[in-house]
């Protein structure tokens, strides 16, 4: 027993390099693609050119005969299989069945029909060139107004109208609103479909154990626990029999859940009796991967001339593609409850149209529904203020829910936890010196350039959620053993795939056990060895993850402290820096000495057990609600109408800090997906349901030099809901970026007259508008 | 008809009958059995297969192996030097240059061409210099931050 106890030094808020990392720089990482096992086959998959078309006819037979080809599935095989499942459970959701391969009819480019099985990748490529596929094509609708017009073709004949569901949210009285509303601002504000482009594509390896009748899948996935679920239901086996593995994940943003694919793989290794793999390509991805966004949105603002918002009507039209995926109808009503932002709407008024169009689904991508939400909302917001004239920092501090009105309900049933909204706003305005920004504006006015100063302050619903929003629970576990050797494991039932969780949680058990941070191991990502957990996304990993990890310590910890007390022989005992200290005698008792005790049981304390685990499964109160501003300085090319931003301010508040580092990280990228959407990407189908924009070649995914310096800073709100104080900034950088950047494009082209413009701002569209005087 | 292919990977010798259709990169991760280059698009624009080809970088996804007879391939995997990490492996890590890490050992093996050529860029020149490498994940910023850092480290 040792006297000295050196409290080691805190390590939540430090900026700490990831332990993730020394895999990931070395290639020595093991992603789905690099998994390799006896006797594996490999998987290449027939799908549809058509958006629309009836399957006549399919032969198989010169597909079968080709050396190394060890068979071919078609939707006959898969017919009775269950279906892709949808989690949502909208009142009068039309859902079309979604069978793992295509029956008599596709419904979108991209639609898989069939799928060989060779001995080597190139083989099974050849041969899936040679199945032959009769098709007999029909009319196809990809554009979503469109598909409600009158006349439109059927996505799914059953359902003439493409219409699978409505749904209307109302909160105050938006009459009473518009009635004493002095002036009324409209837009229709579109948010195109975008692709996620997670740099690593989707990719399955199934293995097929007959002698314990048991499936493992290795899937490169952010939810392993739920698609283990999901799976075992669309095969009808025992979910305990099937395992599924996510190993290094390259990325998700929301587009890596549960696809065909996965049951399919399963399917097939038990099939043909040998591990199969199946990796996409890119062209596969853009075509059938889901997609994020496809809103319509016609918004009507209702104010006072003296700035007061009154009340907000949408229209939204999402636009669905031709199935639902698992959240695909769910995403548009997070937009709903986004409406009011950072204001103190009395009234909301929203009307969702679910359209079905003959193009892959939308579904989840970085942000869901709240990118939308708040891009509408910040651009209305901009537009009164134009109309009145008003500065549009000004207009935003008027309107902002007070920092003493939390818990603050808002109109759409949300309680937003805790904030400040006017602090990152006055600290971006003091960053770019906003006053002196606007004079150096009227200068270059005056001088015939033009410049644009755009901002938006958003909110954003996150740690999602508690289990009564979510369609299958929206809590998180944890479970921390104390090995015998006095190392520390952690389970998570969080999927992290590239947001360093690893790290984090890490530095979480070191301050709260006291233990050096190397003696801690992080996992998660196997049905087999985690406990039940929900996934990563929604940025809810640590805010909610973060969350059952701390309590899971404290239970630990009480435990630990009854061996500690036993070994000390006192009741008054306390944890310091990886060691229990007698309050009284100063001695102590190290983890290891503790861990022993507990493991080799001679002796147990009073009704305890023996071992160091505890689990904690944690249902979130409320989800949390950061917020931040963004200021986007832009200087438009009159001849060629290139877009330069000058400067990116970016002032986030995501509740108490773990890993200042990896936050910058997660800013970043959020934001360089956020200017994606502003200006360059768009998934761009023909009228018949052909992706245009099907590879890397056509799809403008952010570069290193298109990127400008983002200037990242953040006040610190923490968050009553978790002990952590945490709120999750994972989806910050993408919710408050395209606002900005559009707002401050408007403001620089305001001079012609221009009011707004859809994204993405190309520099073709700028040009011709410039070239218009202003004039779309 | 296979075709015998000799080549130096990392320091070590392969030899092997490849198909004349068969991708470098494939070549490297099916048949050498490495796991550092990556396949993200197949078009060369994305830059997860980067390798170093006597000592410039190539996509690996744009050249077949036997184009790669007789000469000497360098992967991430051959960049640590006796456990000891390169320069700019240690940059990538220290300013978090990465998050799902899959553009990244093309990435470390762009920055290592860059700094070769250039062994003291501005900003704008690390970013146009890794132009044919994309990242989803990081907005590039720690990308950029960890390139000045391993140029000053004299990568």
């Amino acid at each position: 027993m040792a006297t000295t106890i050196s409290k080691p030094e805190t390590l939540v808020g430090k900026s700490i390099r990831r332990r993730e990392d020394p895999r990931l720089i070395t290639g020595t990482a093991i992603y789905v693609d690099d998994i390799k096992m006896p006797g594996m086959h490999h998987a290449s998959i027939v799908r549809s050119p058509h958006a629309a078309a009836r399957i006549a006819r399919i032969n198989t037979e010169a597909a079968l005969g080709h050396p190394g080809v060890v068979a071919v599935f078609t939707g006959a095989d898969v017919k009775d299989l269950g279906a892709v499942p949808c989690a949502a459970s909208l009142p009068g959701l039309r859902v079309p069945h979604h069978h793992l391969l295509a029956q008599d009819r596709v419904y979108y480019s991209g639609h898989p029909v069939a799928v060989v099985v060779a001995t080597d990748r190139y083989v099974a490529a050849d041969a899936a060139s040679l199945v032959e596929v009769e098709y007999e094509p029909l009319a196809a609708v990809a554009d979503p107004e469109k598909a409600l017009a009158a006349g439109a073709p059927a996505v799914h004949p059953q359902w003439p109208d493409n219409t699978a569901f409505t749904f209307h949210q109302e909160g105050g009285d938006t009459g009473q609103a518009f009635r004493d509303a002095e002036i009324v601002v409209k837009q229709r504000i579109t948010s195109q479909r975008l692709i996620p482009t997670a740099i690593e594509t989707r990719g399955v390896v199934a293995e097929w154990r007959p002698g314990e009748r048991t499936l493992t899948m290795f899937s490169s996935t952010q939810i392993p626990h739920l698609l283990r679920t999901l799976v075992a239901g669309i095969l009808g086996m025992p979910e305990n029999h099937l395992r599924v593995i996510t190993p290094e994940v390259g990325g998700g943003f929301g587009s890596k859940l549960i696809y065909a694919e996965d049951a399919l793989m399963c399917f097939i290794a038990k099939q043909i009796g040998k591990p199969v793999k199946w990796v996409e390509s890119r062209r596969e991805n853009f075509q059938c991967t889901t997609h994020g966004r496809g809103h319509v949105d016609y918004y009507e603002l209702a104010a006072k001339r003296d700035g007061t918002m009154l009340g907000l009507k949408l229209k939204l039209i999402q636009d669905l593609g031709a199935y639902h995926q698992l959240l695909t109808p769910t995403i548009p009503t997070l937009s709903v409850l986004m409406m009011p932002g950072l204001y103190k709407f009395k009234s909301i008024s929203a009307d969702i149209v679910g359209a079905f169009t003959n193009c892959v689904p939308t579904d989840a991508y970085r942000g869901a529904g709240r990118p939308e939400a708040t891009h509408g909302v910040e651009r209305m917001v901009d537009m009164l203020a134009a109309e009145l004239q008003m500065d549009p920092a000004d207009i935003r501090l008027k309107n902002f829910v007070g920092k003493d009105d939390f818990p603050y309900a808002t109109t759409t049933g949300l309680v937003y936890d805790s904030g400040d909204y006017a602090q990152p706003l006055h600290k971006a305005m003091a960053e770019v010196d906003y006053a002196g920004l606007r004079q150096e504006q009227a200068k270059a006015r005056a001088a015939g350039k033009l410049m644009g100063i755009g901002l938006s302050t958003y909110g954003e619903i996150c740690a999602i959620g508690p289990s009564a929003a979510m369609p299958a629970g929206g809590w998180e576990s944890a479970t921390v053993k104390i090995e015998p050797s006095g190392k520390v494991t952690v389970l998570t039932g969080a999927s992290p795939h590239g947001q360093g969780e690893e790290t984090t949680f890490a530095q979480i058990v070191a301050d709260e056990l006291g233990v050096d941070i190397d003696d801690v191991m992080v996992v998660h990502g196997d049905t087999a060895v985690v406990q039940y957990g929900i996934g990563t996304f929604g940025s809810r990993g640590t805010a909610v993850g973060g969350a059952a990890l701390f309590y899971a310590l404290q239970e630990l910890k009480a435990k630990i402290k009854k061996f500690g007390a036993m070994l000390l022989g006192s009741d008054n005992v306390s944890l310091v820096g990886g060691s229990c200290v007698d309050d009284a005698t100063g001695k102590s008792v190290s983890f290891a000495e503790m861990a022993v005790a507990a493991y080799h049981a001679k002796t147990l304390p009073s009704n305890t057990q023996p071992g160091l685990v505890a689990t904690h499964f944690w249902e979130p109160p409320n989800f949390t609600f950061p917020f931040g501003a963004h200021i986007v300085v832009t200087d438009v090319d009159r001849d060629t109408g290139r877009i330069a931003i000058r400067r990116y301010v970016a002032v986030d508040d995501c509740g108490k800090i773990i890993n200042p580092l990896l936050v910058a990280g997660q800013v970043h990228g959020g934001v360089a997906q956020g200017l994606g959407q502003a200006l360059w990407e768009e998934a761009v189908y023909d009228d018949q349901g052909q992706l245009i924009t099907g590879e890397l070649t056509d799809y403008a995914l952010p570069k290193a030099s298109f990127m400008p310096l983002i200037e990242s800073s953040h006040t610190e709100t923490p968050s009553p809901v978790n002990p952590l104080g945490v709120k999750g900034v994972g989806e910050a950088g993408t919710i408050g970026c395209s606002p900005a950047v559009v707002n401050s494009v408007v403001d620089a082209l305001s001079p012609l007259g221009v009011r707004h413009i859809d994204m993405p701002l190309t520099p073709e569209k700028i040009w011709k508008l410039i070239q218009q005087g202003g004039r779309a | 008809m296979k075709r015998k292919i000799s080549l130096t990977i990392n320091g070590k010798s392969y030899t092997d009958e490849v198909e004349p259709r068969l991708l470098l990169i494939h070549y490297l991760r099916e048949v050498a059995g490495l796991t550092g280059p990556h396949i993200g698009c197949e078009t060369s624009i994305c830059g997860a297969c980067t390798v170093m080809l006597d000592g410039r970088t190539v996509k690996s996804c744009t050249m077949f192996a036997v184009q790669a007879d007789g000469r000497q391939v360098l992967t991430i995997e051959g960049l640590a030097a006796n456990g000891k990490l390169d320069p700019v492996q240690e940059a990538f890590w220290n300013e978090h240059g990465l998050q799902c890490g899959f553009c990244t050992p093309g990435m470390i093996l762009s920055t290592k061409q860059l700094l070769a050529d250039n062994p003291n860029p501005t900003d704008r020149e690390i970013r146009r210099g890794l132009e044919g490498n994309l990242c989803r994940c990081t907005g590039y910023q720690h990308i950029v931050n960890a390139v000045r850092a391993a140029g000053k480290a004299g990568a």
